[in-house]
C-alpha cells in the first residue's frame, strides 16, 4: 500500500478521493474557499511550470481573465452550460490566446519576461474596462452551469462545483507531475540552471519555453473557468496586475519542488485573506505582505521544500 | 493644429511628472538591482504627506507661494525618514537574492504600505488644489493652459539634468557609477557600498515622493493612486532600458505622448495605449532603447 501511494498517480487519485469524501462534511463557506483555492491553485501551478524553466509570468491574469470571459460568454450567448465542457473550453481558449505570443516571449528571460507578460495582461484589462458590451468595469453575471446534462439543485451547487474543482485540479496536478519528470520537463530545469549549455547540447530552449508558456496558459484558462463558475460573476479585475501578483505570490510561497504544495499555498492564501478580511478588514493586505516576507526570508525555496526535504532525508537513511 | 498643440502640451506635462518618478525607479534599479514595485507606494506616501503639509501650512496663514515649499518639504521628509527605514530594516536582509524574488519582496512592501497609508490617512480623498493655481494660466495659440503644467516640465528637466550632472561630474557620482559597474571591485577599492546603497535608495525615493507631492494638487489623493503609477512607471523604464537616465526621459515622453494621443483622438484606448507602446518597443528592442546587450555567460 505504502509503495503504491509513493507513485504520484495513485497518490493523486487517493488524495482526490479523500477530498471528495471530506467535502460532504464541510460547511458551505469552507467548500467555496476550497473551490476558489483549487481554481487559483491551477493558475499558480502554471506559473510554477514556468518557474521551473527560470521565468516568472507577472501576467497570468491575461489567461485567467481570457478563460473566464470565454466561459461566461459561451454560457450566456451560446447556451453552452455543461460545466466540464466549459472548463475545458476555458483552457483551450486561453491556450489559443497565448499561442501567438508564445514564440515571441520564448526569447525573453528574467525581468523582461515578467514585464512583457504584465504588459499583455494590462492591455487586456484596458480593453475589457472600455468594452461596454461586456459590462465595462462592472463585468457581468453568469448563470449557474449544468453538469453531465443535469441541472444542479441549489443545495448541491456548492458541493458539485467543489467536486469539479477537486477532480480537475487533481488531474492537472498529476499531469503536471508527469510532465515535470518527462524529458522536456527536465530540460526546463536544465534551462533554469544554464541555458547556453542546454543549447550546445542540442535542445531548443525557445521551443521548450514556448511550450511551457502555452501549457501554463491552458492551466490559467481552466482556473479562470472554475473560478467564474464558482463566483457567478466576472469583471476586468481578473486581468489586473494585482490579481496576477497574487498568483505569483502563491507560486513563490509553494516553491517549485512539489505540485501538492501549490494547492496548499493557494489554500493558505485564501484562508489568510478571508480570515483577515473578516477580523482586520483594513489591514489584511499588510498581513499578506508580512506573511510573504517571512516566507521569503525563512523558506526561500517555498513550503514545498519542507516535505520534499523530509522525503529526501528519509530515503537517504533507509 | 490646436489639437496637435494640446496633445503635445498634455503629453509632455504628463511625461514630466512620470519622468521624475521613473528616474527614481531606474536609479534604484541601476544601483541596487531591485525593480521596486513599492515605488508607487512611495509616490502615494509623498502625495499624502504633501496634502497634510499643505493643509498645515495653510493653517499658519503663510503666503500662498509657501505651499510649493510645503510640497518640497513633504518629499524630503519621506526620503529622509521612510527610505532609510525601509532600506536598512528590510531590503538589506534580501540583498544578493534572485532578482525576481526581490521583485516579490517589494511586492510585499507594496501590500504593507498600501494598508499603512490607509491606516494613517483613512479612505477619504484629500484635495489640495491651492498650489495648482499659483502659476496662473499660459496662452498658447488660441488655447490657454495651466501654468503649473509648465512648471512641472521645468522641474523634470531640472531633475534630469541634475541627476546626470551629479552622476557624471561629481565625486560622489563617480563613486556611484563605480558601484553600478561592479559593487565587488568598488568595495575592494575602499568604497563603502552599504552607504552608497542607502544613499541611492533615499535619492530614488526622494524622486518618487517628489513626483507624488507635485501631482497631489492635480488629483484627488485617495487609496489606489499607487497601483496605477507602479505599472506606468514600469512601462517607462522598460521602454527606455532599465538603469538608463536618457532611457527614462525618452520612455516617459513616449508614454506621455501615446497616452495624450489616445485621450484626444480615441479615448477608449487611453488605458492600454501605454502598454501597446511598451510591447512594440520591446518586440524590436528586447532590452529597452538604451540598454547595452549583456554578454551571455557560459
Amino acid at each position: 500500500m505504502k509503495r503504491l501511494l509513493a507513485h504520484p498517480v495513485w497518490a493523486g487519485v487517493a488524495g482526490m478521493a479523500l477530498l471528495l469524501a471530506l467535502g460532504a462534511a464541510l460547511p458551505r463557506w469552507l467548500l467555496f474557499l476550497c473551490t476558489m483555492s483549487a481554481a487559483n491553485g491551477i493558475v499558480s501551478l502554471g506559473i510554477v511550470l514556468l518557474m521551473r524553466g527560470g521565468v516568472v509570468s507577472f501576467g497570468q491574469g491575461l489567461v485567467f481573465a481570457g478563460g473566464g470571459y470565454a466561459v461566461a460568454l459561451m454560457a450566456n450567448k451560446l447556451g453552452v452550460t455543461d460545466a466540464l465542457l466549459l472548463t475545458f473550453a476555458g483552457g483551450v481558449v486561453a491556450a489559443l490566446m497565448a499561442l501567438p505570443f508564445a514564440a515571441l516571449l520564448a526569447r525573453y528571460r528574467g525581468i523582461f519576461f515578467s514585464m512583457l507578460t504584465l504588459a499583455l495582461s494590462m492591455v487586456l484589462y484596458g480593453v475589457l474596462v472600455k468594452t461596454e458590451s461586456l459590462g465595462g468595469s462592472d463585468g457581468f453575471n453568469m448563470s449557474r452551469p449544468t453538469i453531465l446534462g443535469m441541472r444542479i439543485a441549489d443545495a448541491w451547487s456548492g458541493y458539485v462545483l467543489y467536486a469539479l474543482a477537486v477532480v480537475v485540479s487533481g488531474v492537472l496536478a498529476i499531469l503536471a507531475r508527469i510532465y515535470f519528470e518527462s524529458a522536456r520537463g527536465l530540460v526546463s530545469l536544465a534551462i533554469r540552471e544554464n541555458e547556453l549549455r542546454v543549447e550546445y547540447l542540442g535542445a531548443s530552449t525557445s521551443r521548450v519555453m514556448a511550450a511551457n508558456f502555452v501549457i501554463a496558459a491552458f492551466m490559467g484558462g481552466v482556473g479562470g473557468a472554475l473560478a467564474i463558475m464558482a463566483l457567478g460573476h466576472i469583471e476586468p479585475q481578473f486581468s489586473y496586475w494585482t490579481t496576477s501578483g497574487e498568483f505569483v505570490f502563491v507560486s513563490i510561497l509553494a516553491g517549485h519542488y512539489s505540485v501538492f504544495a501549490v494547492f496548499v499555498a493557494s489554500f493558505i492564501l485564501e484562508l489568510v485573506r478571508s480570515f483577515s478580511s473578516a477580523y482586520f478588514p483594513n489591514t489584511w493586505q499588510m498581513v499578506l505582505g508580512i506573511f510573504l516576507l517571512i516566507v521569503i526570508r525563512f523558506l526561500p525555496r517555498g513550503i514545498g521544500s519542507v516535505w520534499v526535504g523530509w522525503q529526501a532525508r528519509k530515503e537517504g537513511r533507509s | 493644429m490646436s489639437t496637435l498643440v494640446t496633445i503635445l502640451v498634455d503629453g509632455v506635462s504628463y511625461a514630466s511628472w512620470l519622468f521624475i518618478v521613473a528616474l527614481g525607479l531606474t536609479l534604484v534599479f541601476g544601483v541596487l538591482k531591485i525593480l521596486n514595485i513599492a515605488h508607487g507606494s512611495f509616490y502615494a506616501v509623498g502625495a499624502y504627506v504633501a496634502a497634510s503639509f499643505v493643509n498645515w501650512f495653510a493653517g499658519w496663514q503663510l503666503p500662498p507661494w509657501m505651499s510649493i515649499i510645503a510640497l518640497l518639504c513633504a518629499a524630503l521628509a519621506v526620503a529622509a525618514l521612510l527610505a532609510p527605514l525601509v532600506e536598512r530594516g528590510l531590503l538589506r536582509v534580501f540583498y544578493g537574492r534572485d532578482e525576481v524574488l526581490l521583485v516579490l519582496v517589494t511586492y510585499a512592501l507594496f501590500l504593507i504600505l498600501e494598508d499603512v497609508t490607509k491606516l494613517i490617512w483613512g479612505a477619504n480623498p484629500y484635495f489640495v488644489s491651492a498650489p495648482y493655481s499659483l502659476f496662473g494660466n499660459v496662452a498658447v495659440g488660441a488655447q490657454t493652459y495651466v501654468g503649473y503644467d509648465f512648471m512641472l516640465i521645468g522641474v523634470a528637466v531640472f531633475c534630469g539634468v541634475g541627476v546626470w550632472w551629479g552622476l557624471n561630474r561629481t565625486r560622489i557620482g563617480k563613486v556611484v557609477l563605480a558601484v553600478i559597474h561592479s559593487a565587488e571591485v568598488a568595495s575592494s577599492m575602499g568604497v563603502n557600498i552599504s552607504r552608497v546603497y542607502t544613499f541611492a535608495f533615499m535619492f530614488g525615493i526622494l524622486l518618487a515622493a517628489l513626483g507624488g507631492a507635485l501631482t497631489a494638487p492635480m488629483i484627488s489623493v485617495q487609496p489606489g493612486v499607487s497601483v496605477g503609477v507602479v505599472i506606468v512607471s514600469f512601462a517607462v523604464v522598460i521602454i527606455g532600458g532599465l538603469g538608463s537616465i536618457q532611457g527614462a526621459a525618452i520612455g516617459a515622453l513616449i508614454v506621455g505622448l501615446a497616452r495624450a494621443l489616445a485621450v484626444h483622438t480615441w479615448p477608449p484606448a487611453e488605458l492600454f495605449s501605454i502598454y501597446v507602446a511598451m510591447a512594440i518597443v520591446l518586440v524590436f528592442r528586447p532590452e529597452g532603447l538604451f540598454q547595452q546587450v549583456q554578454a551571455r555567460k557560459i
